[in-house]
């Protein structure tokens, strides 16, 4: 069946002429269609143009002039902006927005002729580690309906696992593609800051997201993320440097690996059931050929209060132009500009984005700018350096991507800072602004575990050759849940 | 008691380039409502400001200019706070790293002598929009077209100390901006406007007085007149046994009055950060040399070789380097005059300026050229006309006759200095002026101007006065 092969597969098909776009985009529709409800993990699904872009695909290859992706449908979490298409970021602020233009990697991906199936559901404003937060309702991990799929690009990732796209996009502010990745079982990168244009991709905190693939291996991931990464003018923080092509590098032998394991990553707070799977991962490398290397990242039980600084600090900005004035979510009969602008924000947004709009208010606020914006500044300094002194000596970290399993519906929505811990060990690779990866590396109670890689600067196709030959001599991330086969 | 008023100055010149700061829409002056802001502008989810590089030229340009340091890593910060027409609900400044720092102006004082008012920052920000109250029945309209446009705000020490030094001030960087060809300078679009901050203390004192800020004011006329009326404000409040609150002030300019706006205390907290969307702003040497190698010969120094090559007085300097546009047109004059420089300086700053300003016209859009009045003022200087005469010459090369050789030509305006044909009129006039004559003869020298003026008047202006007063002299005396 279609949905089991990967994209690398599917796009040898597609040039072999065994099926055409129009039919893999009709089954993967026919899936959503029959899944996508009871998992709730789309926001909108754009059928008429998936088939039309479809269509047009197979004629591009027709016509001799497709390319790897042409041809291969895909999701979009709804943080992208899509032309024409509404983009709601989760939000009811957002719930009557169409974008006028597309994003700059939704751009890429259009151009590489890759139909859009839809908008994948997320939290508000990326704003979560369990998609409880969204607008739209929570997202179900497929792997069991009762749990969260974690987030805040949960809608992704259940996609990706359920099956319903061989491709869905999301991005990474504190650990949104690592976390629910390996929540779901799914292969999840986060690259270099500043490797994948942010531009159109609506902001949460400007110096820590970044947008990448989410896929079912990480060959899938190395042919999209030749699509996505690069340089582009209208984002200034993206970085001009070369794109290599991240699939040549997939097949190098790990023999000599070095792979440092952070002590601070195996420590109080990780399910036990959780350290054993990534041991017996660990293990798995040192048969490849790996030698294994004990680290320190001192600072890292420093990595959450910074961010949860840091973060709101940002994104309390952000979304100042969520004013009810010219797009958006805007109250009923406003009485002045006043109370225009109180009730659209405080009807527009749920209360976990008001919680960090606060906190980032007051972090900002004369007085207190020193002791929490400033200070948390210096933390990244110090944890940046933790990793670039680990660098030295070793090639990758690893450690597990979360804490614990995928947890039920609802058990953490009431206790913000126990919902903020299940990000503890993915935060730091975005205060410092490194790639890192999410993949399957086994289960407990019948539930995903992700194993963490976090790469140099630009080391992507490092990461990627590390994840694609552990996947070559495993299969957790064929593993597909029985109610989606 | 004595006062002593302190005056600091804010200046926002809008810096003239073709888009705006942060994105690609035009800046043009002027068009249809919202038609000039693209999705940056408008602030829409996902958008990201690329800062325009030919801002940083400018301000580099202006740094330099004043002396100041220019800035190697300068940063864009956001400054939080809500207005229906700041789309973002931020505006991107730069806060704790501007991109200039120091540098001084010197601006000259009524009696005579000049004084250094220091700079202390200029910073790089984007304007609002405008938010448009009439015409919409009970509701507000936004034009966004403005919105993104790159301006410099210009922060002085508070080193003025009365209305009149603010002006000069103002004055000195208006015409410094222009020269850098950084700002049109256009006051009445808005190009060129600034906020005063004025505090009066006791004479002597140390301590400064609590100041309020008086917001964009866009002419000359009224800072003089908003500072001079917030100066007597305050004082009044002083005497009275007041106080001085910090506060926000609009002038009036219909009640030539200034109204309270804002205090302190409603101020907002602007939650100043680095913007994340932006790079440091890095100069490196290399590109300073080149702004430098740009930089025209500022108002100063014209002003100092005016004097030196031309002769002219401080005054009459200052004056004709006071625009650039000027100083090209009365150079122009005296290279075709080949060296009459006092008497070109003249005609500029007198009959030319004169014709100017009732038409409300600019240098640039005179009817007569820097050539055609420079070969009228040859025609003085070899006599074909006296400066009597010019001026009809003048008047009838505004009005589009032609240059002054076919103006002289075609209403008979050449001077007569042949002695032959003066001298007849002299002896008519005597002949028929006996009683004046007498009287002159008596004693009454007053009376020689009548004679000169019958003379004149017979010739229709034409004859050489000179000529005319020495002949006059010997015929009268004799």
């Amino acid at each position: 069946m279609y949905h089991h092969k990967t994209i690398a597969e599917l796009s040898r098909g597609l040039a072999a002429g065994e099926y055409t776009s129009e039919q893999l985009t009709r089954h993967f529709l026919q899936r959503i269609e029959v899944h996508g409800t009871a998992l709730n993990c789309f926001i909108t699904v754009t059928a008429d143009e998936a088939l039309t872009q479809a269509r047009e695909a197979d004629q591009r290859r027709a016509r001799g002039e497709a390319g790897p992706l042409t041809g291969i449908p895909m999701v979009h979490k709804d943080i992208f902006c899509t032309d024409g298409v509404k983009t709601s970021c989760g939000s009811k602020m957002l719930d009557n927005f169409i974008a006028p233009y597309d994003a700059t990697v939704v751009r890429k991906l259009k151009e590489a002729g890759m139909p859009l199936l839809g908008k994948a559901n997320m939290d508000e404003f990326a704003m979560g580690s369990s998609n409880e937060t969204s607008f739209y309702g929570p997202v179900k991990n497929p792997w069991n309906t009762g749990t969260v799929p974690g987030g805040s690009s949960g809608g992704s990732a259940a996609i990706v696992a359920a099956r319903l796209a061989p491709l869905a996009t999301g991005t990474d502010t504190g650990g949104s593609i690592r976390q629910p990745a390996a929540l779901c079982g799914v292969t999840g990168l986060k690259p270099t800051y500043g490797r994948v244009s942010r531009y159109g991709m609506i902001a949460f905190a400007s110096s820590l997201d970044q947008g990448g693939p989410m896929t079912g291996n990480a060959e899938d991931a190395a042919w999209v993320l030749n699509v996505m990464a690069g340089f582009d003018v209208r984002d200034s923080t993206s970085v001009e440097r070369e794109v290599p092509d991240y699939r040549s590098g997939l097949e190098r032998p790990l023999d000599g690996l070095r792979i440092g394991l952070p002590q601070e990553y195996f420590g109080e707070g990780l399910n036990i059931e959780v350290a054993k799977v990534i041991e017996v991962a660990i293990e798995q490398y040192k048969q490849l050929g790996a030698e294994v290397i004990e680290i320190s990242l001192p600072n890292s039980k420093r990595s959450v209060p910074t961010y949860y600084v840091v973060a709101p600090a940002e994104c309390s900005s952000n979304l100042s132009r969520f004013d009810g004035v010219r797009f958006g979510y805007r109250c009923e009969e406003p009485k002045d500009l006043e109370d225009l602008y109180k009730r659209s924000r405080g009807e527009g947004f749920g209360s976990e984005v008001k919680r960090r709009i606060m906190i980032g208010t007051y972090a900002l606020s004369a007085g207190y700018y020193d002791a929490y914006y400033l200070k948390a500044q210096k933390m990244r300094h110090l944890i940046s350096d933790d990793f670039k002194q680990a660098f030295e000596s070793v090639d990758v970290i690893m450690g597990p991507t979360a804490p614990d399993v995928a947890f039920e519906l609802g058990a953490k929505s009431d206790d913000p800072v126990s919902m903020y811990l299940s990000d503890i060990y993915t935060i730091a690779a975005n205060l410092a602004g490194l790639p890192g990866m999410s993949i399957p590396a086994g289960f407990v109670n019948d539930l995903p575990v992700g194993l963490q890689i976090i790469g140099n600067y630009f080391d992507e196709a490092r990461l990627l050759n590390v994840a694609h030959q552990y996947q070559q001599t495993t299969d957790w991330h064929t593993r597909t849940p029985d109610a989606f086969m | 008691m004595q006062w002593e008023v302190v005056i600091g100055l804010e200046i926002h010149a809008q810096l003239a380039t073709r888009s705006k700061i942060f994105s690609a829409a035009a800046t043009a002056y002027g068009t249809a409502p919202n038609t000039q802001a693209c999705a940056v502008d408008l602030g829409l989810p996902g958008v990201l400001p690329v800062l325009n590089k030919e801002v940083v030229r400018m301000a580099a340009k202006f740094g330099l200019a004043i002396g100041a340091r220019v800035a190697p890593r300068s940063v864009f910060a956001r400054k939080n706070y809500f207005y229906p027409d700041l789309p973002k609900g931020y505006q991107i400044s730069q806060f704790e790293l501007p991109i200039v720092e120091g540098g001084h102006i010197d601006i000259d004082l009524e009696d005579g002598g000049s004084k250094r008012i220091d700079v202390t920052r200029a910073h790089l920000e984007e304007d609002a929009g405008k938010s448009l109250h009439e015409d919409f029945h009970g509701m507000t309209g936004i034009d966004l077209n403005r919105a993104g446009t790159p301006l410099l705000e210009i922060v002085s020490e508070p080193d003025m100390r009365s209305a009149k030094e603010a002006v000069a001030y103002m004055r000195k960087i208006h015409s410094l901006v222009r020269y850098l060809e950084i700002c049109d300078g256009n006051m009445q679009e808005g190009s060129f406007r600034c906020d005063a901050n004025v505090s009066v203390r006791p004479m002597g004192q140390e301590e400064l007085g609590t100041r309020s800020e008086l917001k964009n004011i866009n002419s000359f006329r009224f800072v003089e007149k908003a500072i001079n009326f917030e100066i007597e404000r305050q004082i009044d409040v002083l005497e009275a046994g007041g106080k001085i609150i910090q506060e926000t002030r609009l002038y009036d300019a219909d009640k030539d009055i200034t109204r309270a706006m804002r205090s302190k205390e409603e101020a907002n907290d602007y939650r100043y950060f680095p913007d994340p969307d932006l790079l440091p702003v890095v100069i490196e040497p290399a590109f300073l040399d080149m702004v430098k190698a740009t930089l025209p010969e500022l108002p100063d120094e014209k002003r100092q070789r005016f004097v030196d090559e031309f002769g002219l007085g401080a005054y009459d300097a200052g004056v004709l380097t006071a625009s650039r546009e000027i100083a090209e047109y009365f150079e122009a004059v005296v290279v075709t005059v080949d060296g009459a420089a006092k008497l070109s300086a003249n005609w500029v700053m007198g009959e030319l300026t004169a014709a100017l300003n009732k038409g409300g016209q600019d240098i640039a859009d005179s009817p007569v050229s820097a050539q055609m009045l420079g070969g009228m003022i040859l025609r003085i200087s070899d006599n074909t006309i006296s400066g009597k005469i010019a001026k009809e010459v003048f008047e009838a090369m505004w009005a589009g006759e032609g240059d002054a050789d076919t103006v002289i030509e075609a209403k008979g305006l050449k001077q007569i200095t042949d002695a032959g044909a003066i001298e007849p009129v002299i002896d008519e006039i005597i002949a028929a002026n006996p009683g004046q004559v007498e009287q002159y003869r008596s004693g009454k020298d007053k009376l020689f101007g009548f004679f000169v003026g019958q003379v004149m008047k017979a010739t229709q202006g034409k004859a050489n006065p000179q000529q005319v007063n020495e002949l006059l002299k010997t015929k009268l005396n004799g």
